[in-house]
């Protein structure tokens, strides 16, 4: 039986670990802090937790300002806000001083469900991964998601997390080694490579299962940085099985699909097809509603895989 | 000079008065050699910088990363040389940087980069954001034992952002009393007068709604800085803010009060007139 698990918790849980590690942990919100679940920090080490109220472009400076003091700096709200109300901020304050700031976005993608295309955020990692020098990091479980945090506290430079608002299956053990910049293999297989992350990550492992039954063998990657991203890795996946599908709950624009596509049109072309939302809004609906009409699931990234094979053999 | 020196803390106004007339000639002269700048806004602020690093603050030169330094943000980044004229007077870099300025390689960019050049302690340029930068330092640094300050100057113009009033807001609500913000209020900005673009006024009585402790003085006295500074520096419990009423362009009569002098270059004889009209050979 698989454990399910929300990586917000998880998050909140790995942030109070870090403050009591270090006391130059200082975590921000922007009246979100329960949702974001920083409140957990807040309860625990109320002097080093501020809420800066519904303004996220001062509660990105601010950070910034800590940072520059010394300071290591989670700076977090739902994930549309922190990256789109205050982008100028991050690049000028953040990203050109190379500050210590994590910020971390919760209510990732489509699947915030019914609050709609306000709350959706379908265009973080392509606007995060523009930044010069910006780390970006979609972790797929709770196991990662700690990995992941504590990574990117110990990580000198800024560090986008995007996390979801949906509780995620447990795939890895907790000894789980995670490294900026290494793509984990969590599948084998020959005959074609899907590339997830986040809850995208789960729907590639079941439409690795789906395959299978059709005797079409695919390998399943975990590239939970999106940037930097592990080239060689997808360079030696795109080599060894010769067609590649990414799948993303993210625009299909400037997100994993064309870091992937990047690093094969530079290096080794083969077929490829993307799989994420095709350059529109969210909207309201439940979650597993919304999957599916944005075309979202296993079924599609097995279609996907189908079309790539083809696309191979021709 | 030693190594450990402090940067002086002069309180004669009449050295400080020379130290910011040689400020200016130092502007002028950067911003002619490097063919482009702004320094009209450079020279509205130059008597501010200069109460603050050779009158105010506690710094070292010489170990600019000193933790316990006070500490001042230039939020208007515009104004750079200024910024970087003072750097040079106190001693954390030479005349060959003020020389290389703007050019390719040089640690003195158009607008100042922190992770560039030693006592630049934010990257500004983006209007705006000064003030939220300069409060999460008070914030991170206000536990520690001297209790360091952070100044930070802003531009009338500026604090038409929107996001200068979410950090006066915050500012106020965690009563981070080590943070002073001035506004080099010239009354300019690039395409006229504030007044006529964006109204900004009152810009005392809105800080002080805010939850500020503030005040209005010339920001061309001297004696009137230092008094502001003596004074934010005894107020305990809220941040300060300085309305520092000023004349964009000041010391050079040419540039004085023109618009057209936000960013223009002088050219070899402006510069004579300029250099004349500070009191140089």
């Amino acid at each position: 039986m698989t454990r399910i698990l929300s990586t917000r918790e998880e998050f909140g849980r790995t942030l109070v670990r870090l403050g009591e590690m270090s006391r130059d942990v200082v975590v921000l919100d922007a009246d979100l802090s329960s949702s974001t679940c920083t409140r957990m920090f807040a309860d625990r080490f109320a002097d080093r937790f501020f809420n800066m109220g519904i303004s996220e472009q001062d509660m990105i400076c601010t950070a910034a300002g800590m940072s520059l003091a010394g300071k290591i700096a989670f700076a977090c709200s739902f994930a549309v806000f922190v990256t789109g109300r205050c982008w100028e901020q991050i690049r000028q304050s953040v990203a050109l001083p190379g500050c210590n700031v994590n910020i971390v976005g919760t209510h990732g993608g489509i699947t915030v469900g019914q609050d709609g295309a306000s709350h959706q955020a379908l265009e973080d990692i392509a606007v995060m991964r523009a930044i010069p020098s910006m780390t970006v990091i979609v972790p797929a479980d709770a196991v990662e998601t700690r990995k992941a945090v504590e990574a990117a506290a110990w990580y000198d430079g800024p560090v986008y997390l995007r996390l979801t608002r949906e509780k995620l299956p447990i795939i890895y053990p907790d000894e789980k080694r995670f490294r900026i910049g290494v793509g984990t293999l969590v599948r084998d297989g020959s005959d074609v490579t899907l590339c997830g992350i986040g809850l995208m990550l789960h729907q590639a492992l079941e439409a690795a299962a789906l395959l299978q039954t059709e005797g079409i063998s695919a390998r399943v990657l975990d590239l939970a940085t999106v940037k930097p991203l592990d080239e060689d890795l997808v360079w030696r996946c795109a080599t060894e099985t010769g067609c590649v599908v990414t799948a993303e709950e993210h625009s299909i624009i400037g997100g994993l699909g064309d870091a992937v596509g990047e690093v094969l049109l530079r290096r080794h072309p083969v077929p490829m097809e993307r799989i994420g939302v095709r350059d529109a809004f969210g909207r309201s609906g439940s979650p597993q509603d919304l999957l599916e009409y944005f075309e979202l699931t296993p079924a599609a990234i097995a279609e996907a895989a189908r079309r790539a094979i083809r696309r191979k053999a021709s | 000079m030693r190594h450990d020196a402090q940067s002086p803390r002069i309180r004669d106004p009449e050295q400080l008065r020379e130290i910011a007339r040689q400020m200016r000639v130092s502007i002028v002269r950067m911003i002619h050699h490097a063919r482009s700048g702004h320094p009209g806004g450079s020279l509205s602020c130059t008597d501010i910088l200069t109460c603050l690093y050779f009158a105010e603050m506690q710094h070292y030169p010489f170990q600019p990363y000193w933790p316990a330094r006070d500490r001042f943000v230039l939020s208007k980044g515009h104004a750079a040389p200024a910024l970087y004229a003072v750097l040079k007077h106190s001693g954390y870099i030479t005349q060959r940087d003020l020389d290389r300025l703007r050019q390719l390689g040089s640690i003195l960019q158009g607008h100042p980069d922190s992770r560039r050049c030693p006592g630049v302690e934010a990257s500004t340029g983006s209007l705006g954001q000064g003030l939220s930068v300069a409060h999460g330092m008070a914030l991170a640094i206000r536990t520690l034992p001297r209790r360091p300050r952070v100044y930070v100057v802003l531009g009338d113009g500026e604090v038409q952002e929107g996001q200068v009033w979410e950090a006066a807001m915050s500012a106020a609500h965690y009563g981070t009393d080590n943070l002073c913000a001035f506004v080099d209020s010239n009354g300019l900005q690039i395409d006229g007068e504030v007044g006529r673009i964006m109204g900004v006024e009152p810009l005392v009585d809105k800080f002080q709604a805010f939850g500020w402790n503030a005040m209005e003085i010339d920001g061309h006295s001297i004696e009137a800085i230092l008094g502001a500074l003596d004074r934010a520096r005894a107020f305990s419990g809220k941040p300060t803010a300085i309305v520092a009423r000023t004349i964009k362009g000041k010391g050079v009569p040419l540039f004085e009060n023109q618009v057209k002098w936000h960013g223009k270059c002088p050219n070899d004889d402006e510069l004579a007139l300029a250099l004349r009209a500070l009191g140089e050979p």
